[in-house]
């Protein structure tokens, strides 16, 4: 199976172990993994600040590579979503666009979470992304009435040792928003204070999401407040031990 | 001077007016809870309607039907209401209503008016024309009697006073109604207020309501009160007047039920209104009125894009989940409807003036499933950051960084040459007040703090060790 793996461009820049750890994550799992050069950004930064019309092209670079793979997968909820559902969506079929996936999903759908072999033995806080879990449906989220599932929790279930919390409001967003985060700093600083409160007061030493700009805004939150708390992607967690 | 102007213009956006609420960390926090509340007061009813989902979809789908034949409702509509003796009143605007209301009071001679709470005619700004006219207005649901008496605005449509903590409710009291100085006691100020409030009802010439539904078959109007003011009014005065939004049509009282299962449960978490009043006939000796109210409704419905946002029932659910809403307060949104949904509905009312408001949200998309009626108003609210850039006029600041940034972003080149840059600023600048990212409260405190910039990117490590 040839998996494309697009790094988006700020886990390119800031979070280079995160690409890394997402990388061997896939081989690991026996994925013949390409690194696609070409696309550097699915354009969520200008378009969700209403600058759509200046991601014009930066679909070609997708829809070069799509064809080429039996997946594109990359370990960013917003990304994947933004692909599917904005960049890519007038441009492609339905069933070609479903070869974009986030990294658990790909692991939960397409790889089956007995193939992944990890140790983290740390008590986790996970913080539910937004895009992730009401844009891709990674999990049931709190408003609605519907049976409870978690592909994201099926996956860290394989992680040995994990002692994985799931706080209350985990599916509240952390406040990150893209220039929301900027624009509204006043805003957005308080839900990452609440996210931060929420998550200490559930005794974790770490934050895990599917999305390293949620990750970012509240390490950088923890870090302006002292917390002793880290934030780590799930690939990280995926790569960690055995 | 540029800057001064420009300063002036950003006054009264939602980022700047929401730093003011933010301030008091405690009453945000406070804010934040009461909210959060009734948002879990809403999920504990959704879990006693096993077919709570199919009931959102069929409300949805109704709703898409009576728009769909909107023509046709209204006119049945008004033809049954006609047929019970009620007059019927179209109101092309808000003025028009204003105009209408005024002039139907003048002609049954009433000086006084009694209102059940109507955030149509907040949007219309009924209270303050009809003051200017010289009637004398009381609104009589408590909270909005609430924010009348000081003057300001509902912070939410359906919990018009959630802002104020009792301490204001009891110093807001003190001085216009004069009771004792202090007592914030919940059920002494809101015994105070029923007393004076029966007088203003014994008092008042006619009644104003607001209305939830308006029934095509029977030409009935429902009302949805938990205080029974609206009750108070129409069935003491001889003169009754209901300002109706053309959207707030059902076809008939098998699908009304659907609606008054979701209503409550979704505003407050209760399974019903305490009252849900059907006004149908009017009592002898009396005149019955329905403002029947456009007000830009007309340019919604015709946007393909905008029109399920005529869906709305006003429950106010998005506004209660909204993470945003809930610290941010209602007025922050300067516009008569607040949150998710106010700020769809706020650009057809001045794209200018109200162009902040789609940007004033993470696009969490939680309002999206508490919506009874299933509107997309994340979706919605990317669409008008799209159309809003196109046609009002740009924030220089943020033009200039999209553009830089869409420029790096489109070929590997400028990429690899702008990061290649970006690796050579110290970690104290890209940490310090010149990178807005880094946020420091007045007091020097440090807020959030940009991340420490790796050696080397995910792409330069792979060249060295993958190809």
């Amino acid at each position: 199976m040839t998996v494309g793996l697009f790094v988006p461009c700020y886990i390119d820049q800031l979070y280079p172990k995160v690409g890394r750890d997402t990388l061997e994550v896939l081989e690991k799992a026996g994925c013949k993994v390409v690194f696609l050069q070409d696309p550097l950004c699915c354009g969520q930064p200008m378009a969700n600040s209403g600058y759509e019309s200046k991601t014009r092209d930066f679909e070609k670079p997708f829809l070069k590579v799509l064809p080429e793979v039996d997946y594109l997968v990359t370990p960013s909820a917003s990304c994947s979503y933004h692909l599917s559902h904005h960049l890519l969506k007038p441009f492609v079929a339905a069933e070609e666009l479903a070869k974009v996936k986030e990294l658990t999903e790909f692991l939960h759908d397409i790889i089956g979470p007995d193939k992944i072999h990890a140790s983290f033995p740390y008590r986790v806080g996970l913080h539910l992304s937004c895009h992730g879990l009401r844009g891709l449906n990674l999990g049931t989220p709190s408003e609605l009435k519907v049976p409870y599932y978690s592909k994201i929790e099926k996956v860290l279930a394989a992680v040995d040792g994990l002692d994985l919390v799931v706080p209350s409001k985990a599916d509240e967003c952390c406040g990150f928003g893209g220039s929301f985060a900027v624009f509204e700093s006043a805003v957005s600083v308080k839900m990452g204070c609440d996210k931060m409160k929420t998550m200490s007061g559930a005794e974790v030493s770490y934050v895990a999401a599917t999305d390293m700009s949620c990750l970012m805004h509240l390490e950088g939150v923890f870090r302006a407040e002292e917390s002793t708390m880290k934030v780590m992607h799930i690939a990280e967690i995926l790569n960690a031990g055995a | 001077m540029f800057n001064r102007r420009k300063n002036k213009l950003m006054k009264g956006t939602h980022a700047n007016l929401s730093k003011g609420f933010i301030t008091g960390s405690e009453k945000t926090d406070w804010h934040n809870n009461a909210l959060w509340f009734l948002r879990a007061k809403r999920d504990m009813q959704r879990d006693t309607i096993p077919d709570w989902e199919k009931l959102r979809a069929t409300a949805a789908a109704i709703k898409d039907h009576t728009l769909s034949r909107l023509p046709e409702y209204l006119q049945r509509f008004e033809e049954n209401a006609i047929k019970n003796g009620i007059q019927v009143h179209w109101a092309w605007d808000d003025a028009e209503l204003r105009e209408i209301t005024a002039s139907i009071l003048r002609e049954n001679n009433a000086k006084s008016v009694v209102k059940s709470k109507s955030m149509l005619t907040e949007e219309c700004g009924l209270n303050p024309y009809l003051e200017k006219e010289g009637f004398d207005v009381v609104d009589t649901d408590l909270g909005e009697r609430i924010v009348q008496l000081r003057k300001e605005h509902p912070s939410h449509i359906v919990v018009p006073a959630i802002h104020l903590k009792k301490e204001e409710v009891s110093d807001t009291f003190h001085e216009k109604m004069n009771t004792e100085k202090g007592n914030s006691d919940p059920d002494y100020l809101a015994s105070a207020a029923r007393e004076a409030l029966r007088k203003d009802f014994m008092r008042a010439d006619a009644a104003i309501t607001g209305v939830n539904f308006g029934v095509a078959e029977s030409g009935t109007v429902v009302v949805c009160t938990n205080e029974g003011n609206a009750d108070m009014g129409v069935h003491s005065k001889k003169t009754v007047i209901h300002c109706m939004g053309m959207e707030k049509l059902v076809p008939g009282y098998k699908e009304l039920a659907v609606f008054t299962r979701l209503l409550a449960r979704s505003a407050t978490g209760q399974p019903v209104t305490v009252f849900t009043s059907h006004y149908r006939k009017p009592r002898p000796e009396t005149t019955e009125h329905i403002i029947i109210v456009n007000n830009k409704r007309t340019d919604i419905f015709e946007d393909p894009e905008f029109r399920q946002a005529m869906r709305c029932i006003r429950c106010g659910a998005c506004m209660n989940t909204c993470p945003v809403y809930r610290r941010s307060g209602g007025h922050s949104y300067h516009h008569t409807v607040p949150g998710p949904i106010g700020s769809v509905l706020a650009p057809f009312y001045g794209k200018e003036k109200n162009k902040d408001l789609p940007f004033a949200s993470t696009l969490c998309g939680s309002c999206n499933n508490v919506c009874p009626v299933k509107i997309d108003l994340a979706g919605l609210l990317y669409r008008w950051r799209q159309k809003l850039t196109d046609e009002t006029s740009p924030d220089l600041s943020k033009k200039i960084g999209m553009d830089i940034g869409s420029k790096i972003l489109k070929s590997r080149t400028t990429y690899s040459l702008a990061t290649r840059a970006f690796r050579w600023v110290p970690g104290s600048v890209l940490q310090s007040g010149l990178n807005p990212w880094n946020v420091t409260a007045k007091n020097g405190h440090k807020e959030r703090i940009f991340p420490d910039v790796p050696g080397e990117s995910f792409r330069e490590w792979y060249k060295k060790n993958q190809e």
